[in-house]
């Protein structure tokens, strides 16, 4: 099912399902790289979603109609992309628990389960990242154990700090700058997933694969002096 | 080198913002209202898209460091140079000490404070635009404040003379304006009264405005079944409507993505008007096609080419 929709005069919405689906998603990226590779002279900039990308052109020099046209053809020629397609599994390195997760233990308790099972739990799957938003670099993670939901805070906290990984509802997600938020916070990263002044400033993509690695509060410290000093720290799985 | 002596309300250093990162989540930022900084830019030789800043509501008080070609666009301040009145959507010669005051916006929202050689703070992602809400650009990524110095680039030559846009040419500014639209991309989500009362009624703008939204309120539109959507992307001049039926414009700093049905979205060449309303002032929406926004579009930039050649040709003999 493809849906073609306007958002504005130079916005293209393409609609590729109408549920947060894994497949749906991958089919999204697979062929926001299409556009991105195929149609760069028309297109300024291509933005994926959970189930539809947004192609934003400029409306005089890209008229409206051939683009249309060219993005079925795109979209017709593609098919069904495989569900696993990840463009590259990256591995996050997270201290859980203690000052850098303070609502560790209140999950456990939550969930009836070990705090090193909660661990456990959130560190085993690939997440897919439907789409980056809410702040820059902001990942929407879908893949988290349904066992870890829980309720979000009843009084959202003002202030998060950067690289806080969270579980509220049956999502989980890493803040990226300091923001505010009622997810409940089980650790750290100590890597910047977002930094204006690197040459490139997002450590995530959409449609990466993103697979949590649980580290010791010195193996923190040790990765949080390498940033510091200006490594990104990011491993990607061979 | 110019100073920030008094502050007015909302300042801030703003480019045409700064596009290409949308997919990581990074907002556009830049100009609200981009026709008014493209003018200023215009008018003081400067590329259309250079840094400038965005002065809210009052613009407070700047002493120039040097001597300086400068020009105000937008929102009329009541502006004054030593004490002189400073036309709306003009270029001045400044000189070093002279004070440049810019009073209670009497109508309009935003003015633009262009410098010959522009603003000159360090390009962040390809744009000096402010996002002050991530840090990020701008004057150490934040509004500007009392005492402030911004630097100023180098330029060649000392530019077009100073010039006033015909009043007839200046676009208009706050007071209340009809913002043309194109419906989607959730319009579907709404009743056909819904979209009715959306496109006869007047909505107010509520003190519940910034750069990054402006909430409205009037008739209440109304919505199919649940206001939420699968989370998806959002731009600037889209509107949203939420449970409440009361409508939500994004602004230029809207975040990438959003939950709400979308009824419609504000031309491109009209979103201007929004950067320009203000608390209290009344707004109307038009529907129009893509192919009249198309013509819009063509507009806008024929008047920016036109006042481009004008400024070229007053300027034409100009000795440094």
């Amino acid at each position: 099912m493809v849906r073609i929709l306007a958002q504005g005069e130079g916005g293209l919405v393409v609609e590729l399902g109408d549920a947060i689906d894994d497949a749906v998603n991958a089919r999204v990226h697979t062929l926001a790289a299409a556009v991105r590779d195929r149609l760069s002279a028309e297109v300024d900039e291509v933005v994926p979603s959970y189930r539809s990308l947004l192609i934003l052109h400029d409306p005089v020099g890209a008229p409206r109609a051939g683009l249309v046209r060219k993005v079925k053809e795109l979209a017709a020629s593609l098919g069904e992309a495989p569900v696993a397609g990840f463009s590259r599994v990256v591995r996050l390195p997270v201290c859980y628990g203690g000052a850098l997760g303070p609502d560790l233990e209140e999950v456990a308790r939550l969930t009836g389960r070990s705090v090193e099972a909660v661990v456990g739990l959130h560190a085993a799957p690939v997440y897919r990242i439907h789409l980056l938003g809410f702040t820059p670099g902001f990942p929407y993670l879908g893949g988290l154990d349904p066992a870890l939901t829980v309720p979000r805070l009843e009084v959202p906290r003002s202030r998060i700090p950067p690289g806080s990984v969270a579980i509220g509802g049956g999502q989980t997600g890493v803040y990226p700058i300091e923001s505010p938020g009622g997810w409940r916070l089980v650790g750290r990263t100590p890597l910047k997933l977002f930094d204006p002044l690197r040459p490139h400033p997002f450590l995530l993509a959409a449609g990466d694969g993103l697979r949590f690695v649980p580290i010791s509060p010195a193996a923190f410290e040790a990765a949080a002096e390498r940033v510091a000093a200006g490594e990104d720290g990011l491993e990607v799985e061979p | 080198m110019i100073v920030l002596v008094k502050a007015g309300l909302l300042a801030s250093v703003q480019d045409l913002g700064r596009p290409g990162f949308r997919d990581s989540g990074m907002p556009l930022a830049g100009a609200m209202d981009r026709t008014a900084l493209r003018a200023a830019n215009l008018l003081v030789g400067n590329d259309p898209g250079a840094a400038a800043v965005e002065l809210t509501l009052m613009g407070g008080s700047w002493r120039f460091e040097a001597d300086l070609l400068a020009a105000v666009a937008g929102a009329d301040m009541a502006t004054t140079l030593d004490g002189a009145p400073v036309a709306p959507w003009s270029s001045f010669q400044a000189r070093a000490g002279s004070t440049l005051l810019f009073k209670m916006a009497r109508s309009g929202a935003r003015a633009y404070l262009a410098l010959r050689g522009g603003v000159d703070v360090p390009l962040v992602m390809g744009s000096r635009s402010t996002y002050a809400r991530a840090g990020v650009g701008g004057l150490q990524g934040r509004l500007l404040m009392n005492g402030d110095r911004l630097p100023v680039g180098r330029a060649d030559g000392p530019g077009p003379a100073p010039l006033a846009v015909l009043p007839a040419e200046v676009p208009p500014c706050g007071g209340g304006a009809t913002l043309r639209v194109l419906l989607g991309p959730q319009d579907d989500r709404f009743t056909a009264e819904g979209i009715a009362t959306f496109l006869s009624s007047g909505y107010r703008v509520t003190p519940q405005n910034d750069r990054m939204g402006y909430r409205l309120e009037g008739p209440p539109i109304a919505l199919r079944g649940a206001p939420d959507i699968i989370t998806d992307p959002l731009l600037p001049g889209a509107i949203q409507v939420p449970g409440s039926g009361q409508p939500i414009i994004m602004g230029a700093d809207a975040q990438t993505t959003g939950g709400y049905a979308k009824i419609a979205a504000v031309i491109g060449p009209d979103l201007r008007l929004l950067g320009q309303a203000r608390a209290g002032e009344l707004l109307h929406f038009r529907r129009t096609t893509q192919a009249a926004a198309v013509q819009a579009v063509r507009e806008e930039r024929a008047g920016l080419a036109a006042l481009a050649a004008r400024i070229a040709s007053a300027g034409a003999g100009r000795k440094g």
